[in-house]
């Protein structure tokens, strides 16, 4: 009987792997910066750059950076793209808007959600502030900020986040 | 302690739901497990190459002779599993053996149901335990056991 | 051929679980120190190359992120290697060779606590014959072992005598994890883990990091008072199924030994990167070591096993002897893939 099946021409070869991420002492102090509603960044001793989220190092300089800084929720998109396409991963359906934010006092754009505003009105240089998750929500993850907005403040100057597109 | 309660870590799976093509030769080698056939590659020497390459591994050419071996074969060196692991084929104690099939030059890497260790043997005959649903995987082949069991 | 040494090596203590650090924070202190101590600018190192997994990391590219320790902006010259780290020293090597730099930067890092070990070890093996049935790491060296003991009429008790070797060799090795006085015979009374090897002939998991810095000719004379030259460096593979293969045998040491220049002269000491105690014997019989060569004065992979790092840890503790002058001529050992399918040697001299 098995003689009249088609030959063979594949196998499932699936992967499971299971991993227990440590946050690492710079992530550790951002993520429990988040978790009291404060964005905290680091500052390399050598170049000045602050860098929000922290990783623990300059880039550059290749030094830890161990000066912390708090800086506000008040940000400029540097760019952005509107997202049309589904995916399971996403707790959010298509159409949305994600923009590279540089929080004022920040020297490294970051990713995240816009909202509150029209896909047509999205921009560069538009100013925007953090959405925080209601107080009682509050927790060591990147989650408790829920999006960006715009504020009613004017468009940055391109000058002013060139050198960080 | 201040410094173990402020540690963070976060769990992390990673799937990957790979389906493998797995071309005319290995096709045919599981093809054949699922017949209850094993099936072995003639090279460019004269040797046996089970389970089957696609090229010789001395000259590179591909390989073009299908020869059946075994389904009985040696033992050519074993390693005794105490606590089996959640991967592993079998839940009981067992033995890893390379087997080397009747008619091949090579071995095989399968598990040995032998119910204890002091059954294992360089040198001792196995037979396979054949799957009752078989798809043309190598694990068509649940274990080995010793010839006489 | 131009001539090439090591000039620095840094390594971060072997641990079992490194929990405050995540992988940058891991590499810029080992990679700061071999900077500094190579005595070679940052910005005037010529090439950056490191090795790691991103199966160890559970995340693909995850090598990108680690970059963030050596100030890779404005762009450097980079390049990585899915592989130990003695191979990123291979290609920095080729590339210094080459001619248009004279100076290079290694580093590796491995933080396998963060996952299950044997399993992701085992995505390394054959996935269509092999995977499928989920052998782990152990057990495939648990093979290789009762291969080369029947082959060789060598006993557990020879590789009970590896493993108190290393663990003593390692009391004065800052960096190693597991150390100490053991009596070969008690050992022996420990249960198998999979047989025919026992707790002490596996290594230990660790979380690591190492970094080396190479310099060539004229520059390494200038900033290292006794360079530890590279004479010769080869690796070879072999085939991938351990069934293809006599396992009690590495003849692709013994052929990378031949072409590093091994037998030119009788050397002092050697380390191995021989993660499982039968694999030190194999080894050692490939290269024709006699006993006279001190293998792993460090205490080798058997007393730390950071992956990815313990093959470029083994050249860095072979030129470490060179450079503190405490022998002239070193062999450095590199292996990849289960027992010890391929494998780099490396002769080193001091001056």
């Amino acid at each position: 009987m098995s003689e009249s099946l088609k030959p063979v021409t594949a196998i499932k070869a699936p992967v499971h792997l299971e991993f227990s991420y440590t946050a690492g002492r710079a992530s550790t102090r951002f993520l429990r910066g988040m978790a009291q509603g404060k964005i905290l960044g680091q500052r390399c001793p050598e170049c000045g750059k602050v860098y929000v989220p922290p990783r623990g190092s300059c880039t550059i300089c290749a030094v830890p950076t161990d000066v912390e800084v708090e800086v506000t929720g008040k940000g400029t998109v540097t760019t952005f793209c509107i997202v049309r396409i589904p995916s399971d991963s996403l707790s959010i359906d298509p159409p949305f808007t994600c923009a590279h934010i540089l929080l004022d006092g920040a020297d490294l754009p970051f990713f995240a959600l816009i909202q509150e505003c029209p896909f047509d009105e999205v921009r560069m240089g538009m100013r925007v502030e953090a959405v925080w998750v209601p107080k009682e929500e509050l927790g060591p993850t990147f989650e408790s900020i829920k999006y960006f907005r715009p504020i009613d403040e004017p468009d940055a100057s391109f000058e002013s986040y060139k050198e960080h597109l | 302690m201040a410094a173990e309660q402020s540690r963070l870590s976060a769990t992390h799976v990673l799937e990957y739901p790979y389906r493998r093509s797995v071309g005319p030769i290995m096709g045919r080698f599981l093809t054949g497990l699922r017949d209850r056939r094993i099936s072995g590659v003639r090279t460019g020497d004269g040797s046996i190459v089970v389970p089957p390459l696609e090229y010789d591994p001395a000259t590179g050419a591909p390989v073009t002779e299908f020869v059946d071996v075994g389904p009985l074969g040696v033992v050519t060196t074993w390693a005794w599993v105490t606590t089996p692991r959640a991967k592993h084929p079998l839940t009981q104690p067992f033995a890893w053996a390379l087997i080397k099939l009747d008619g091949a030059d090579t071995g095989l890497l399968h598990a040995v149901d032998a119910g204890s260790a002091d059954t294992m043997k360089t040198g001792m005959r196995v037979k396979p335990r054949w799957r009752d649903e078989r798809v043309g995987d190598i694990r068509d082949i649940v274990c080995f056991e010793p010839e006489g069991s | 051929m131009r001539d090439v040494a090591i000039v620095s090596f840094a390594q971060a203590k072997n641990v079992r679980r490194e929990l405050d650090a995540n992988e940058v924070e891991m590499v810029m202190p080992v990679v700061s120190e071999a900077v500094e101590q190579s005595g070679i600018p940052r910005r005037e190192i010529g090439f950056t190359c490191s090795g790691s997994c991103d199966y160890l990391a559970g995340q693909p590219f995850s090598f990108v992120s680690a970059l963030d320790a050596v100030g890779a902006w404005p762009p450097i010259s980079e390049s990585h290697v899915e592989m130990d780290g003695a191979w990123a020293l291979y290609e920095a090597w080729v590339k210094i060779q080459i001619g248009d730099i004279d100076s290079a930067l290694i580093y590796a890092f491995g933080k396998a606590s963060m996952g299950d070990l044997p399993d992701v070890l085992t995505l390394q093996l054959d996935p269509y014959y092999v995977a499928p049935l989920g052998p782990d790491s152990v057990s495939m060296a648990a093979l290789q072992a009762r291969a080369y003991l029947e082959a060789t009429g060598r006993s557990e008790r020879d590789l009970a005598a590896v493993a108190a070797r290393s663990r003593k060799d390692a009391k004065t090795n800052p960096a190693a994890q597991v150390t100490g006085d053991f009596d070969p015979e008690r050992l022996l009374g420990e249960p198998y883990l999979v047989s025919p090897l026992r707790k002490h002939d596996c290594p230990p998991i660790s979380d690591g990091a190492a970094a080396i810095v190479l310099a060539s000719g004229d520059l390494a004379r200038k900033v290292c008072k006794r360079p530890a030259w590279i004479r010769g460096i080869d690796h070879r593979i072999e085939a991938h199924g351990l069934g293809n293969r006599d396992l009690a045998k590495s003849l692709s040491t013994a052929e990378a030994g031949r072409r590093a220049g091994l037998g030119t002269g009788a050397v002092d000491i050697a380390e191995l990167h021989a993660p499982f105690t039968h694999q030190e014997l194999i080894l050692r019989d490939a290269l024709g070591l006699g006993n006279e060569v001190r293998v792993n004065p460090s205490g080798g992979p058997l007393a730390g096993n950071p992956m990815m790092v313990a093959g470029l840890a083994r050249f860095g503790e072979a030129a470490r002897v060179l450079m503190d002058g405490q022998a002239s001529r070193a062999v450095a050992h590199a292996t990849s893939g289960p027992c010890l399918q391929q494998n780099m040697v490396a002769v080193l001299e001091g001056e």
